[in-house]
């Protein structure tokens, strides 16, 4: 259909989750208190980073066969 | 609820990536096919997440919620006992037909099976309940954004309807589908992180069972009211949802499950995409997989925002009432987001529920243009255009359906009983539906007579129901009563103007409908056939399961099997069903 899906969804999650792990390093620790002491941005960033990675990744290779 | 850069940043990314899939698609789009149906060419995979991601309108994600709060794990019986097995029956048995048979919308099928009456029915009130479904969605959103973050309505409902409008009117289904799978896949990642922290703050399951009993046995019921799905279906009093087994099996299991999930153009439409038959079949089937875990993603925060609730005690949690002083449960899963998601992640959260909102409409104005341009502009109003003309009338509805919703959400501001009116009598037109697709797919004598007379009385023994019955503590009409409303207004006292039963919730009283419509209608439907002409065998060939060829799995691997996944899928709802026992 002209695009494969795995790219937007892929470069989306990439983007939100590097935005998000980086917030989370920098930004005011006390903000945690709510999430139970965890640094659920850096972590979930992480998460979603690695994600959107996996899509891409699974993108390139579909294209290449 | 403070929002900070971040937050909006993470808002605006979605927006981009959500319009950039609909303009980057308007190129593909050359044929009405393609913008109705996909041109029949999506893989299964991602048929399967839109199949589920269409439904998860603010009624799943807000309602869920709410009802894991008022009802606890018993709310899991809407996916465990109806959704899930009633999504492996349309895969294996129904698709063959939906899809075999080349139509384009489930009215379409009605026409091919039995006659044009019945389709024109079912045609006109499926494209007035979708617009009116996703007004009711617009109308949902504008309210809560405004609650929960002090945001205009008109600026949320034009922004969010104007978005989905560009990407359905660019893209049209395809557009749709892909922006589901997006928003999938967000909405998963939203909730996911609000199920983990609420389960540890809790003390993980039996923690919060034990929070739980404390809420069950302050509201009267046994300790594990909350936390068993089926312990305390022996009588309608001994659980919050005021439901008995039978009722619960028969009337949500079975019929408004299997009638939502096998009838419903809605996510029909989604597995009609598919780009083969097994494709199609898998849909449901796949989407069956993540759609029993969401469970964990939507009814387990509610229970965590009323275990809180009791646990903290009245002023630990700020939860927003409602007008008549009692709790707003639609605000529960809003309330956990804002309680357990620090600024970043709690853009991702609030996004993830803005999709929902997003997702629910687009589903409803992809099958509202779809029956429109097909069902009706072409049935009835001009046959033997070109296709691109269809194409623009399928462009236009879309725009037109949108400016309707719209105006239903400002409607719903100013006359919300209307439309709750509305929604009823759409239930009511819907209790039946089931029967006859039944009796269609799987009896050939059934006949096109038959069929309508069935839908129209399964309509009225619904609306007989809701006048005859009342739900205990109802307060509006909206509820039932009619006739003893009648009765005590015109002062007149016998037993038509009275209430003949007094259900111990609205839920019971639902369920019970759902069963006196459909049996009417399977009832009515087989009567009227044995007096009417059936059609002959050669025109119902690829429309009912005796005169069709069994499909062939022309899948390699075996997990790709749509009967081997279907089972697969009943083993795994069962086994959730003996965890959360």
């Amino acid at each position: 259909m002209g695009l494969d899906i795995r790219i937007p969804i892929g470069a989306m999650f990439a983007l939100l989750g590097a935005i998000l792990a980086v917030f989370g390093i920098f930004a005011d620790q006390a903000i945690y208190a709510k999430s139970l002491g965890i640094n659920v941005n850096f972590w979930w960033g992480l998460v979603m980073l690695a994600f959107g990675i996996f899509m891409l990744v699974m993108a390139k290779r579909a294209k290449q066969n | 609820m403070q929002l900070t850069n971040v937050d909006w940043a993470v808002m605006a990314i979605y927006f981009v990536f959500v319009l950039g899939i609909g303009v980057w698609l308007k190129k593909s789009i050359k044929t009405s096919s393609d913008f109705f149906l996909s041109g029949r060419s999506i893989p299964a995979w991602i048929t399967g997440l839109a199949f589920i991601s269409a439904n998860l309108g603010a009624q799943e994600v807000i309602g869920m919620g709410a009802q894991g709060a008022k009802y606890g794990i018993m709310t899991s019986h809407f996916y465990w006992l109806g959704a899930i097995p009633a999504m492996v029956f349309v895969g294996i048995f129904m698709m063959p037909f939906y899809y075999g048979s080349k139509v384009r919308s489930v009215p379409e099928y009605l026409k091919a099976r039995f006659d044009e009456k019945t389709r024109g029915f079912n045609a006109l009130t499926f494209a007035a309940m979708t617009v009116l479904s996703s007004g009711v969605s617009l109308y949902a959103m504008g309210l809560l954004l405004r609650e929960l973050l002090g945001w205009d309505f008109d600026v949320s409902v034009w922004v969010a309807a104007v978005i989905v409008l560009v990407y359905i009117f660019l893209g049209g289904l395809t557009s749709a589908i892909y922006n589901e799978v997006l928003q999938f896949f967000l909405i998963v990642f939203g909730f996911l992180p609000l199920a983990l922290l609420g389960l540890r703050d809790a003390g993980g399951w039996s923690g919060l069972k034990e929070r739980l009993a404390g809420v069950a046995t302050a509201n009267g019921f046994e300790a594990g009211a909350w936390t068993e799905s089926w312990q305390h279906l022996n009588s309608p009093t001994a659980n919050p949802m005021g439901v008995e087994w039978f009722g619960m099996a028969m009337g949500l299991g079975f019929v408004l499950s299997f009638g939502y999930w096998c009838t419903d153009f809605l996510v029909v439409q989604r597995a009609m995409a598919a780009d083969s038959m097994s494709a199609a079949r898998r849909t449901p089937l796949i989407a069956a997989v993540p759609k029993m875990f969401f469970p964990f993603l939507v009814i387990l925060p509610g229970m965590f925002a009323i275990a809180l609730l009791h646990h903290l005690g009245p002023g630990g949690l700020d939860w927003p009432k409602a007008k008549d002083g009692s709790l707003n449960y639609d605000m529960a899963i809003p309330l956990m987001l804002g309680h357990y998601f620090p600024t970043g992640m709690l853009g991702i959260g609030l996004t993830a529920l803005m999709a929902s909102f997003m997702s629910g409409m687009a589903g409803n104005v992809t099958a509202f243009n779809t029956v429109w341009t097909y069902d009706i502009y072409q049935a009835y109003i001009y046959r033997n255009a070109s296709d691109q003309h269809y194409l623009w009338v399928g462009r236009l509805a879309t725009v037109f359906g949108i400016l309707i919703s719209i105006a239903a959400a400002y409607v719903a501001t100013q006359f919300n009983n209307i439309m709750d009116l509305l929604q009823l009598v759409f239930a009511f037109v819907n209790a039946p539906l089931l029967a006859t697709f039944l009796l269609g797919m799987f009896w050939k004598r059934a006949t096109g007579h038959a069929a309508f007379a069935g839908l129209i009385l399964g309509t009225i023994a619904a609306a007989l129901q809701h006048a005859w019955t009342i739900p205990a503590g109802a307060t509006s009409l909206i509820k039932g009563g009619w006739f003893a409303a009648i009765g005590q207004r015109l002062d007149i006292s016998n037993p038509v103007f009275s209430i003949w039963h007094t259900y111990p919730s609205d839920m019971a009283q639902n369920f019970w409908k759902a069963i006196f419509a459909w049996t009417t209608c399977f009832v009515v439907t087989i009567v009227v056939s044995l007096f009417t002409k059936p059609r002959e065998d050669r025109e119902l060939v690829g429309l009912v399961y005796s005169l069709t060829e069994k499909p062939k799995d022309d899948a390699k691997t075996w997990y790709a099997r749509p009967a081997t996944l279907g089972v697969i899928v009943l083993v795994m709802c069962v086994v959730l069903n003996i965890i959360f026992w």
